[in-house]
């Protein structure tokens, strides 16, 4: 079944109407759940806050109604990614190990209260955003909309599949290694991860203390900007810049394997860059052969950390892989994971040069479509691949380094899967960055705009 | 510690704890960590090589 239109329209488009009194929170609301309960097999929520989010909506209504406009998020359904604290309800973290009860929100949902959000639910995701696809999240696999034989990416899933389903007008997902990129290009989403330490990770449970990014999934580049400004609690600088922009393409490593059907919208979304004016030329990140292994002895022993003593308590309760990757991160020597963080510094540097004298870095967002469930490796150039090796490729190096990155729907393969290409900004450079991809989003989107309607 | 006598380490531990599944896992992660300090020394070799006699 095709999602209808109007349950596809902006946060920018709704807001306007409901600031207008032409359409109610309640209304869009009851649409979303609508969309939800007509979408249960896709595995998309954990847990649906009906009661509290119909006593948010008409607490909006009223507010409005009165002449008290919050902003642009005011009565407006927002989900939230199951890692993240919402008082009152269970964050469980998609895991059969024992949930936490918070009783008070992380800052950024109450952010969210605070700008008037309405808080449909809580997304499934891969357990403890430790992985890629979803596979092993004790609430059942989150199935693509477009094929629901595939995974929508991961970890951030359940949040991808809200948006192009109408569950929800935005989303709140982490990435600690692409887990907000990820879902967006296997699903057709805008997904921001911004720069590392911008918006507060307090209130999420932790993968990687010093990798971690939470940020919002949407469907357009405005409304990311939108929920940007409401998660940071201030408006981004204006930055009146409509290019012609500067975009380095990555040469080497992070180019070198991807499937045909990527590297095809690759090239188109080039043309149609320089056609529009701007500038794109090849780059090279020094050093970027490095990044899985640098990541990897920065990410294992920092989950570790955390999940040691539950590990001590609840190792059956924890899904085999996820538990094996905690176990290895156990290992991990004092001495390489210093290394690694030196390393870091490499990469951070190296980042940074291949950003001098260009606005951005454009690449692909993920290098392959959306995987088959339960398949373990992918062929690329005749050669096969663990999954998650590949999921990650292109985004791991931008959680390494923090600069903030946005993936952007790119067109599709030739039956129907999206893809997603990725914007890279300056370090701290995120209203910049936000300000690029809005003026690009046509060009990268083929010029059919955000998302397109996915079948239920 | 070498890269070889942290894989016996680990791999004994492994099994003492009977999660052999964890071997495999584990001779990745020493390949991995073996470029990982081979980068990092040649980070440190321009720097080390003018101080070092």
């Amino acid at each position: 079944m095709t999602v209808p239109a109007a349950d596809l329209r902006s946060i920018a488009e709704v807001s306007a109407l409901v600031a207008r009194r032409e359409v109610s929170p309640q209304h869009l609301l009851e649409r979303c759940l609508a969309r939800i309960e007509a979408g249960r097999h896709l595995n998309a929520f954990i847990a649906v806050m009906a009661d509290s989010a119909r006593r948010e909506a008409e607490r909006a209504a009223d507010e409005i109604d009165a002449g008290r406009s919050r902003g642009p998020l005011h009565g407006i359904p927002i989900s939230i990614k199951d890692l993240v604290d919402v008082a009152g309800t269970p964050t469980t973290s998609a895991s059969a190990v024992p949930a936490l009860h918070p009783e008070t929100d992380a800052p950024i949902v109450r952010r969210l209260r605070d700008a008037g959000a309405v808080l449909i639910g809580k997304t499934n995701l891969h357990e403890f955003a430790f992985g890629t696809t979803t596979e092993e999240s004790s609430f059942g696999m989150v199935r693509n909309p477009f094929d629901t034989r595939r995974s929508a990416g991961g970890s951030s899933s359940g949040a991808a599949v809200a948006l192009i389903e109408g569950m929800c007008y935005g989303s709140i997902g982490t990435d600690t290694g692409g887990s907000i990129r990820i879902p967006s290009a296997a699903c057709g989403t805008v997904g921001l991860k911004p720069a590392l330490g911008e918006l507060t990770c307090e209130g999420i449970v932790p993968l990687s203390t010093t990798c971690d990014h939470v940020g919002p999934m949407t469907r357009t580049v405005g409304d990311a900007r939108l929920m940007f400004e409401a998660l940071a609690g201030s408006p981004l600088p204006m930055v009146a810049n409509n290019g012609p922009f500067a975009f380095g393409v990555p040469t080497g490593y992070l180019l070198e394997r991807l499937d045909p059907t990527v590297r095809t919208a690759l090239s188109e979304t080039r043309r149609a860059l320089a056609a529009a004016g701007h500038r794109v030329r090849d780059v090279q990140i020094e050093g970027a052969e490095i990044t899985a292994d640098v990541y990897l002895h920065i990410v294992l022993p920092e989950a570790a950390a955390y999940h040691a003593p539950l590990l001590e308590q609840y190792a059956e309760l924890y899904s085999p892989g996820v538990r094996l990757r905690l176990e290895m991160g156990r290992t991990i020597l004092a001495e390489d994971y210093v290394r690694a963080m030196q390393l870091r510094g490499m990469l951070i540097a190296h980042v940074d040069a291949a950003l001098a004298g260009c606005d951005a870095l454009l690449l692909p967002a993920l290098a392959i479509p959306a995987p088959v469930l339960g398949e373990s490796t992918v062929t690329i150039d005749g050669a096969a691949e663990p999954i998650r090796t590949v999921m990650l490729r292109l985004t791991q190096l931008f959680n390494v380094t923090g600069h903030p990155a946005i993936a952007l729907p790119s067109g599709r393969t030739g039956t129907g899967l999206p893809l997603g290409m990725q914007l890279v900004g300056a370090r701290k450079g995120t209203a910049q960055l936000l300000a690029i991809a809005a003026a690009t989003e046509a060009q990268i989107t083929g010029g059919a705009g955000s998302v397109g309607g996915g079948t239920g | 510690m070498t890269i070889a006598e942290w894989l016996e380490t680990v791999c004994a531990d492994a099994d003492r704890r009977a999660l052999p599944q964890l071997k495999p896992l584990f001779e990745t992660l020493a390949r991995s960590t073996e470029r990982l300090r081979r980068a990092d020394d040649q980070r440190r070799a321009p720097a080390e090589a003018t101080r070092r006699p």
